[in-house]
């Protein structure tokens, strides 16, 4: 049977599993739109502009475990995905992305809408592909899918000219994906399987660092048992959030710059560290050099360059996360469980000495919001069971400090990219993957502006998601380094300047609330949370909070600005 | 850190855009890259990148798993440690002043290379030999005047298969 170039497109995605797509339509893209129509089954929502739509496909991806799929146009399509596609490759979010592109034939003539899109994303996707030929298209699509969800999972762009897209030709379902240059190794080694329980065993400060791997690999179940069984405190990167239960007594909460002082100090004064799906950003481990300068590091990572990228590991295991501590766990069972815990109790006596000592404070007044007394009573009213988008900056170190996760893949971020304008969109990923979950935004004044047009996208597509935004009229993040290290001088931080955000929302067709009191937070909340229909929540917080502790860049990370 | 020497032999999917990964994995890391030479191999779905790269012990780790990570490249062997040839090609263009010419005739029937075009002023000579060949051979031409210098990168095979 012939097919075009576009159905061939359709019935790969749908032999993929994805039954819904985020895009917006160009010149280029037509007959893909066109064919689309015909198709009910696969979903298509409309985003207002194609940032939108890789960050909402990234969203989706997270929400619901799977690969996210952006569909875009040429040109100026193609170049408003790549701060998305960036922000999926820092974060590993499996994802694909189809561009149009001009007919092959005006390929390189600086044609209408014509960018060398494969060239610009070629450092910021996992693999990239120009299909040249209609009868490689088939292949292609199972290619990226399959590269973009195996190994450590990353975005995959492909690069569809309009002639292979209207190309008739004779279809075949291609063959199973076989690649000789592409094989992830999920299987780790096992003498380092056993090195590492013996580590831990003649370990008397031992803490677990769960990074966003441990949640790409579905391996929270096996990391919780591991520590639950030998006593092991744990703490996270933002990406790791909800690896481990927030509300468990073992849970350090984040490390790094704006970790807990429990959890950077724990690490500072650990002897073994067990570090599983983590990359040893910057904003985790501070000043390397004196990085947990008294611990021995168990690294587990799918991806051997993570592994002595910043930080010697003296035990690196390359493989799967899951199937990892499944095999760690496995040998912990075989072992007197007295020999796991050795002098466990002074360790877990002091951690818990600096939680009593140095929490996550704030004082909540009676005249002005605090913008963490915000993000606690929207854990309380959603009871932690809401998925959470964040944008970039204050925002989402609070989020992440008083949001409390229980479960992975509730806390959607731009951990490594930082993409302000990320969590509207991401926000509506998510709703569309999880329609019955409350999915919450929880925005600065600054950030929400980048990608507010999206509020038109949740509307129209019924994607119901909550904003609340954490108004203080700063890019609060930026002004609070400049009071910390530039003199107080505010220079551009300032936006007092901003459009009136329950006017906003309702001109959009949304429903908005704004809330300068706080003994109406709570309400404001619950009014807000039980609206039907997309809302914003504003509120009018403290003007010039500051998120703490604060490692300054740097530092050390035990080395804190405390309140 | 100590700086040494390291020759990769790299084996990729001929494929468009692979020098242009390999390329941009280096410039985006703040690698470095001595010379690189490409061309395919006795397999014509397979091309053959030999690399050399002067860094530390733990950058030349990063880059080996670097390499590995892009989905066409095959295989990276590190020669550095291992038994193998090396070759350079060059064409030196050299001043051939009348009182010198007896000198380079000299110089160049001792490291065994070839005059491959005399003109009224100067001599172009091929070589081809390793690089520390490479570099003597330079070293001792200088003092003729060189004009100018085109060169291949290092090529090398391993001499025992699969070590």
């Amino acid at each position: 049977m012939k097919l075009t170039g576009a159905q061939i497109l359709i019935k790969m995605i749908k032999s993929q599993g994805v039954d819904t797509i985020f895009g917006y339509p160009g010149g280029a893209t037509i007959d893909i739109h066109d064919e689309l129509a015909r198709h009910p089954d696969l979903r298509h929502i409309l985003v207002r502009h194609e940032q939108g739509a890789v960050h909402a496909a990234d969203g989706y991806s997270r929400a619901h475990d799977c690969v996210g799929v952006a569909l875009v146009t040429s040109g100026p399509g193609a170049t408003n995905t790549v701060t998305g596609i960036a922000s999926a490759h820092t974060d590993s979010i499996p994802m694909v992305v189809f561009t149009g592109q001009v007919p092959t034939a005006l390929i390189g003539n600086d044609a209408f809408q014509e960018v060398d899109i494969v060239g610009i994303t070629r450092p910021c996707t996992k693999h990239n592909y120009l299909v040249k030929d209609p009868n490689k298209l088939a292949a292609t699509i199972q290619e990226a899918f399959h590269i973009a969800r195996s190994g450590r999972p990353g975005p995959v762009l492909v690069d569809l000219p309009k002639d292979i897209l209207q190309a008739q030709i004779e279809f075949e379902m291609p063959k199973e994906t076989a690649l000789r240059s592409y094989k992830p190794n999920y299987t780790p080694n096992k003498k380092q399987l056993a090195k590492a329980v013996t580590m831990l065993k003649e370990a008397k400060r031992p803490v677990i660092f769960a990074g966003g791997g441990v949640i790409l690999s579905r391996a929270s179940k096996e990391l919780t048992s591991i520590a639950k069984l030998a006593k092991i405190p744990v703490t996270g990167s933002l990406m790791g959030l909800g690896a481990f239960p927030g509300s468990h007594s073992l849970w350090l909460g984040m490390l790094g710059m704006h970790g807990t002082f429990r959890a950077n100090m724990s690490i500072g004064t650990s002897d073994l560290i067990i570090a599983a799906g983590v990359r040893f950003d910057d904003r985790v481990t501070g000043n390397v050099k004196k990085f947990a300068p008294n611990a021995k590091i168990i690294q587990i990572d799918i991806d051997p360059t993570s592994i002595h990228k910043n930080i010697p590991v003296q035990c690196p295991i390359v493989g799967d996360c899951k199937t990892a501590l499944a095999g760690i766990l496995d040998l912990m069972e075989k072992e007197d469980p007295k020999d796991l815990t050795i002098d466990r109790g002074p360790w877990l006596d002091q951690i818990a000495q600096w939680k009593h000592t140095t929490p996550l404070k704030y004082e909540q007044g009676p005249e002005v919001i605090k913008p963490q007394f915000v993000v606690e009573k929207l854990y309380e009213a959603t009871e932690g069971k809401a998925i959470i988008t964040t944008e970039v900056g204050q925002n989402q170190m609070w989020a992440a400090q008083f949001y409390h996760f229980d479960k992975p893949n509730h806390f959607i971020t731009s951990g490594g990219l930082g993409v302000m304008g990320f969590g509207l969109p991401a926000a509506i990923g998510a709703k569309a993957a999880c329609p019955d979950k409350m999915v919450v935004d929880i925005a600065g004044d600054g950030s929400i502006q980048m990608n507010i047009q999206e509020l038109m996208t949740a509307i129209e597509s019924k994607l119901d998601v909550k904003i609340v935004i954490l108004n203080n009229r700063f890019l609060g993040m930026v002004r609070q380094w400049q009071e910390f290290f530039y003199d107080k001088a505010y220079a551009s931080t300032n936006m007092e300047n901003a459009p009136d955000f329950v006017l906003l929302a309702q001109a959009y067709g949304a429903k908005g609330f704004r809330c300068d009191d706080p003994a109406k937070v709570e309400q404001t909340l619950k009014l807000g949370l039980e609206t039907p229909g997309t809302v914003i929540m504003e509120f009018l917080v403290e003007r010039e909070e500051s998120v703490y502790p604060m490692v300054p860049a740097g530092g050390a990370i035990t080395e804190m600005l405390l309140v | 850190m100590k700086t040494n020497r390291y020759l990769l032999s790299i084996l990729v999917d001929d494929e468009p855009g692979v020098l242009s990964r390999i390329a941009g994995l280096f410039s985006g890391r703040g690698f470095n890259i001595d010379s690189l030479s490409v061309a395919t191999t006795a397999d014509p779905n397979v091309s053959r990148i030999t690399m050399v790269t002067n860094c530390d012990a733990q950058i030349i780790e990063q880059i080996k798993k670097h390499l590995h990570k892009l989905i066409n490249v095959i295989t990276v062997n590190d020669l550095t440690e291992k038994k193998y040839v090396e070759r350079q090609l060059a064409l030196i263009k050299v001043h051939a002043k009348p009182e010198k010419r007896a000198e380079i005739l000299r110089i160049v029937d001792i490291f065994r290379c070839k005059i491959v075009h005399i003109g009224h002023s100067h001599y172009i000579i091929e070589m081809s030999g390793n690089n520390e060949k490479h570099e003597a051979f330079i070293s001792l031409l200088q003092p003729m005047g060189i004009v100018e210098i085109a060169s291949t990168g290092s090529i090398a095979l391993a001499r025992e298969n699969g070590k």
